[in-house]
């Protein structure tokens, strides 16, 4: 198999005492576009925030290239709260603030688009790239950057031209229709030059047409960039089109991983999604 | 190797010198403006009598805009509501008190403290440097605990700060420096208008070559989404630090601006309702504008100390007694007026906009246009 890019390790977030996730253990690997699914309330929004640093996980670890990023044991109040098996006791404690993780070479986008509103669609991608260029404030201040602020710009431009929002450059973000804001909140994590791109339902709220379009998008971007793309998503057309395998979520617990084929078939995920008859 | 580094610095400073011409290029009605504005004040200055009120406003006016510039940079550009510009500005003010007063007027100045400790005199121009320094230097700390806080929370842990400040410099026990509760006096000050608008204008150039660059942008982003900011690789903690320290280090020279504009300095002058005083500004003149902020700073000084003036005198039409107009009166229609403001102009007069050589181009344009419609 390939190179194994993104790995959790039996990782557990509990808030207070309901679990969100539980127990997870899942593997994303090189240029892969893996799937996480499950019905509302199943946790995989909070396993992004546990993965990108939002969160402190409660207990387990999630590793990045070979390279354990994020990983927790459960300490304070949470060692008398924690109702998992398992406790990491050999585990050490990171946590990075979410700037870290992206620097690293995660970027993602958010469920209900989050951009910067009152910037321009040039703007936004620009502040993307600030992470890795090489300036302080007083280089800055003074200009005596302006090669790297140059190389930005251009960046950002090529960037934006690629994604086809070369036109709406300098219109202001939020006045841009739906389905661009959320190609634009795609450029802009591009924009940080990652490996995994984390896609947080990106569908939402789209129509068919438009998702189909966003299939495509997704492909092709993945195959440009080089990445390797982890998404949440609802739409079942979307996820079982261009997804390699499927992580399937209930409750904080894997129900079920495997190609859509196996997914599809497998009688756990069909009764989490519709439902068991009480008598049967 | 020698040879090539030099090949490639002459290179560089060759693209820096076209940089910066191309910049002048690209903001000569802006430049233009600057000339004119400091010629007229250098004329006006000649002509005048220099106890006019004219020149109270545009002194108090100058120190006010940086102070306000200073305070957006923190509100509307980062985002954080910060209440502790009073306090930073008398860190400043008392630093260059201190550093300033003339060895043979130290007896006389601390008189209640032998002298004081420091025995010596730093130039200006070092003073008002250090001034903003020791300001940031205390933001440094206050920074890093208190901007984990958000909103409202911040707003009253920094106000808190600025408060404690102002009772540690009244303190008697470090009377030898600060001179406990008395007055700070003798340092030196400035009677030409063109020294507070020279030293506030360059503060305000940087501030506004800060906000344009990329960490500007960077700040904008904290602003208007944090948690996307953070997602995008901006270390939250460091860039909020850096906002609150610049800001503060501006107040800080502000503050001894007003030090030489008042020619002496006192701990409790410096109340929570001076900050009340800049956020007002801040707001009447638009969250998110720096021009907006220098603008309203003068129509906020010219109201409180000029135009509103004939307001506290008792006035006579004939025989007639105009009522209302008494002392403290102008107080009274001063908050009106900003009630107003506040009400119908809740964008501020500026709103986010900046006022621009190129947005007057436009503008003018604009008129012309329509004039010729009109005229065919």
């Amino acid at each position: 198999m390939a190179e194994n890019i993104l790995h959790l390790e039996r990782l557990t977030m509990q808030f207070g005492g309901v679990t969100a996730v539980n127990d997870l253990t899942m593997d994303v690997y090189k240029d892969e576009i893996v799937a996480l699914i499950g019905p509302n309330g199943a946790g995989k929004t909070t396993v992004f925030n546990c993965i990108t640093g939002v969160y402190e996980p409660t207990n387990g670890s999630v590793s990045f290239c070979g390279k354990t990023i994020v990983s927790n044991r459960p300490q304070g109040k949470m060692k008398k709260l924690y109702t998992g098996e398992y406790r990491g006791e050999d585990l050490k404690i990171i946590s990075p603030t979410p700037d870290k993780i992206t620097k690293l070479g995660i970027a993602r986008t958010f469920q209900n688009i989050r951009l910067f509103k009152t910037m321009t669609v040039f703007e936004n991608v620009l502040v993307a790239k600030h992470m890795r260029a090489r300036q302080n404030f007083l280089s800055a201040t003074f200009r005596l950057n302006f090669k790297e602020e140059q190389r930005m710009r251009e960046e950002s431009l090529a960037l934006l031209e690629e994604q086809g929002l070369l036109q709406y450059k300098d219109e202001i973000a939020s006045n841009l229709p739906y389905g661009l804001q959320r190609r634009l909140e795609i450029s802009r994590a591009l924009a940080t030059e990652p490996k995994l791109l984390m896609l947080d339902e990106p569908a939402a709220g789209m129509n068919p047409q438009e998702t189909q379009e966003l299939a495509d998008f997704i492909v092709q971007i993945k195959d440009k960039y080089n990445l390797t793309v982890l998404m949440i998503e609802h739409h079942m057309d979307l996820v079982m089109k261009i997804s390699e395998r499927i992580y399937v979520l209930d409750f904080g617990k894997l129900i079920a991983h495997g190609t859509p084929e196996e997914v599809q078939k497998n009688q756990r995920v069909i009764d989490a999604y519709l439902g068991v008859a009480e008598d049967a | 190797m020698n040879v090539m580094n030099m090949e490639r610095n002459g290179l560089n400073n060759k693209s820096t010198f076209s940089a910066v011409s191309e910049f002048i290029a690209k903001n000569k009605i802006g430049f233009l403006l600057i000339i004119v504005l400091y010629s007229a004040l250098f004329i006006l200055e000649k002509m005048m009598p220099p106890s006019s009120m004219l020149f109270v406003v545009l002194k108090k006016g100058a120190i006010y805009a940086l102070v306000a510039v200073s305070m957006n940079l923190l509100n509307g550009f980062t985002g954080l509501f910060s209440l502790g510009q009073a306090g930073f500005m008398l860190i400043g003010s008392y630093t260059y008190a201190i550093f300033t007063i003339p060895v043979e007027d130290r007896a006389a100045v601390y008189q209640y403290f032998d002298g004081g400790i420091i025995r010596f005199t730093v130039p200006v121009f070092i003073a008002l440097i250090m001034a903003g320094v020791a300001a940031g230097i205390f933001a440094f700390f206050i920074g890093l605990p208190v901007l984990r806080l958000k909103s409202d929370y911040l707003a009253i842990a920094t106000l808190g700060f600025a408060e404690i400040i102002r009772a540690i410099f009244q303190w008697n026990k470090l009377g030898p420096i600060t001179n406990g509760s008395n007055l700070l006096k003798k340092f030196p000050s400035f009677s030409s208008v063109l020294f507070p608008f020279t030293v506030a204008g360059i503060s305000i150039a940087l501030i506004v070559l800060l906000i344009n660059s990329s960490y500007g942008r960077a700040f904008k982003a904290i602003r208007d989404d944090e948690i996307a900011a953070e997602a995008m690789g901006i270390n939250l903690a460091k860039h909020k630090l850096l906002s609150f320290v610049i800001s503060s280090f501006f107040a800080g020279v502000g503050g001894a601006l007003l030090a030489m504009y008042q020619t002496t300095v006192q701990a409790s002058a410096f109340k929570a309702a001076m900050t009340y005083e800049i956020l007002l500004i801040v707001v009447i003149g638009g969250v998110g504008s720096i021009t907006g902020s220098v603008i309203s700073s003068f129509l906020f000084i010219a109201c409180s100390e000029w135009w509103l003036r004939f307001l506290d005198s008792e006035t006579y039409i004939g025989s007639f007694k105009v009522p209302l107009l008494a002392s403290g009166f102008r107080k009274v229609v001063f908050s009106v007026v900003i009630m107003v403001i506040v009400l119908f102009y809740n964008q501020g007069i500026m709103g986010t906009r900046e006022f621009s050589s190129e947005g007057i181009a436009r503008f003018f344009s604009r008129i012309a246009s329509r004039n010729r419609k009109e005229g065919a």
